[in-house]
């Protein structure tokens, strides 16, 4: 059934990524593609895998951009230039318009935890759904003719077989910053709904009205050198504090 | 967004073809007479083109028959369900055009308001889409709908100077149509020239409170479905040149020659429908370029992602 859930799921499973911490590694795009291109539905293609025209479809891609400060035309002008990664993947919406497009009913979002997935065996392969996501979290898969998303890798996180701390999206599993984070969003006591809490976590578009469970946490404000006081080079200079034979040598050496 | 051949085609070739059998269902031609019966065939040859057409684009089209299930929320499965249904009595009253040479009200009717209502679902798949703000409008059914009437009795005009009946009628009807459908379609264009996009890179990155936001790297070097599919763009200045040339060509030309034809019309003879189908030939061909914009010059939110 296209049609959402009639009462929002209370389990809102999805991510938190901090923005301020990313650093653009890619490596949660390539273990997800090696995760996804051999788990739920058909494999992940690539059309002209060695060739110039290399493409393929991913679920998951990072974008990076820079800021440009009020009052500074070019980065480092002015204020807080700043570059930032940005991974970017389905936010598994409340109000998914990609579900409701969907003329076949393969596209749907589960009532029990708010996961939005695709039933490839009903999917035509029309495109709709596509065009009705605003953050192109969908790819058609070129080879097998069906729209590939985002699983919330829903073939790991409930897989008993899995030791606990594997049984995380691979993407959370593989992040080496810990950018990322995976967790209920319905639930205000868990750690993901406290971090975002904590740090401001935003929605992407939501002038779009799709109401994202995924939530971004914004890059932490600059702190400069000169307002850390103590650091730099001076404080390295003062060996006033030393003991004992740490202080000794102190004094020897300032004989040499 | 990319305009893909398959989506133009079917939508001039079903809008022409439900237009005409908009109007053929109201027995504005003589059921008896040949070019009438010629008609019913090309109307629904018209439709049938543009819907085979459609599914061209599709992976799995094999499966396409399941687009009929989700008629409660997908305007995409409205227009399948419709677009069958109202084949039902467009073929009966084609039946009773070409083997009873009567015209059946019943039938007439149902189908007529089958193909208003097709058109209008078909128009819906854009207009409803909030992530192109270009098409996000009641205007754009509007247009769809206009321009499908202004097609249809441009056809019936055709068929009925062939010796099908009043084409004085059918003309009036097609020069009406055809200034209501480029004036629609010029306050459409009006209202895309002023749009600001409501959706930033800003807005899309939730960057905006620390400056202006701007694509440094994209995640490919090469493009992928989304850049091939939403990121098409066009020069301003080839848009503007286009869309005069879909106004001359979809607009003024047709108005002219159909104006003119009502010279012939009393003298009979072959003057009347060569004129139809030259203002006919020119609308086609205005009509396949106002498509190709109506993608072409659509800009979707995804690009917000995409520096485009
Ligand atoms: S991010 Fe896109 S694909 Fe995912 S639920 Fe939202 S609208 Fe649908
Ligand atoms: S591509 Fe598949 S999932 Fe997407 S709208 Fe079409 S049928 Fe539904
Ligand atoms: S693995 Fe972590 S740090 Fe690397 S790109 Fe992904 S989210 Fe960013």
């Amino acid at each position: 059934m296209t049609a959402l859930p009639s009462q929002p799921s209370a389990t809102k499973l999805g991510l938190v990524i901090d923005l301020d911490i990313c650093v653009g590694c890619h490596a949660c795009v390539v273990n997800c593609k090696e995760w996804n291109t051999g788990g739920y539905g058909a494999a992940l293609s690539d059309q002209d895998p060695y060739g110039e025209h290399v493409s393929g479809a991913w679920l998951n891609r990072i974008h990076t951009f820079e800021i440009v400060p009020e009052g500074g035309e070019l980065v480092g002008e002015a204020g807080e230039a700043r570059i930032v990664h940005f991974p970017k993947s389905c936010l598994h919406c409340e109000e998914a318009p990609c579900v409701t497009v969907c003329p076949t009913g393969a596209s749907y979002k589960r009532a029990e935890d708010g996961i939005v997935l695709v039933a490839e065996d009903k999917c035509i392969g029309c495109g709709l759904c596509a065009w009705a996501c605003p953050y192109g979290a969908r790819e058609m898969d070129l080879a097998a003719g069906v729209m590939k998303k985002c699983t919330l890798c829903v073939d790991r996180i409930y897989n008993e077989t899995f030791d606990e701390e594997d049984r995380v999206p691979a993407c959370v599993r593989t992040c080496p910053a810990n950018a990322r984070h995976f967790g209920d969003l319905g639930d205000p006591a868990s750690q993901v709904s406290k971090m975002v809490a904590a740090r401001g976590g935003i929605d992407l578009m939501p002038e779009q009205g799709t109401r994202p469970v995924n939530k971004y946490l914004p890059p932490r404000p600059r702190t400069t050198l000169a307002s850390r006081g103590q650091a730099g080079p001076a404080a390295d200079e003062d060996t006033g504090g030393a003991t004992g034979f740490f202080a000794w040598i102190d004094t020897m050496l300032e004989k040499i | 967004m990319h305009p893909a051949l398959s989506i133009i085609v079917f939508t001039t070739s079903s809008g022409l073809g439900y237009g005409l059998a908009f109007f053929l269902g109201f027995g504005l031609l003589d059921p008896a007479a040949f070019a009438t019966k010629a008609a019913h065939v090309i109307a629904l040859g018209l439709i049938s083109v543009g819907l085979l057409s459609s599914t061209l684009h599709l992976g799995n089209p094999q499966r396409a028959w399941r687009a009929l299930s989700q008629w409660r929320s997908s305007w995409l499965s409205r227009e399948g369900v419709l677009a069958i249904v109202s084949f039902v009595p467009l073929c009966l009253s084609a039946w009773f055009v070409i083997f009873e040479g009567r015209h059946s009200w019943p039938a007439g009717l149902a189908g007529s308001l089958g193909c208003a209502v097709t058109v209008y679902c078909t128009a819906m798949i854009y207009a409803s889409l909030r992530t192109v703000e270009a098409w996000h409008t009641p205007l754009t059914p509007a247009a769809f709908l206009a321009f499908a009437g202004a097609g249809g009795a441009m056809l019936a005009t055709f068929f009925a100077a062939l010796g099908g009946g009043n084409a004085g009628l059918t003309a009036v009807l097609a020069l009406v149509l055809l200034v209501l459908a480029w004036g629609t379609k010029l306050v459409w264009r009006r209202r895309l020239r002023a749009l600001s996009s409501t959706s930033t890179p800003e807005t899309a990155t939730g960057l905006g409170a620390l400056g202006r936001v701007r694509l440094l790297e994209r995640p490919h070097v090469t493009e992928n479905y989304l850049t091939r599919e939403m990121g098409f763009r066009i020069a301003r200045k080839h848009a503007r040149k286009l869309a005069a040339i879909a106004f001359g060509l979809g607009g003024g030309v047709p108005f002219v020659l159909l104006a003119a034809s009502a010279l012939f019309a009393a003298e009979g003879g072959l003057g009347w429908p060569v004129f139809a189908f030259l203002a006919l030939a020119a609308y086609a061909t205005g009509m396949l370029v106002e498509r190709w914009l109506f993608f072409a010059e659509a800009r979707h939110s995804v690009m917000n992602y995409y520096g485009r």
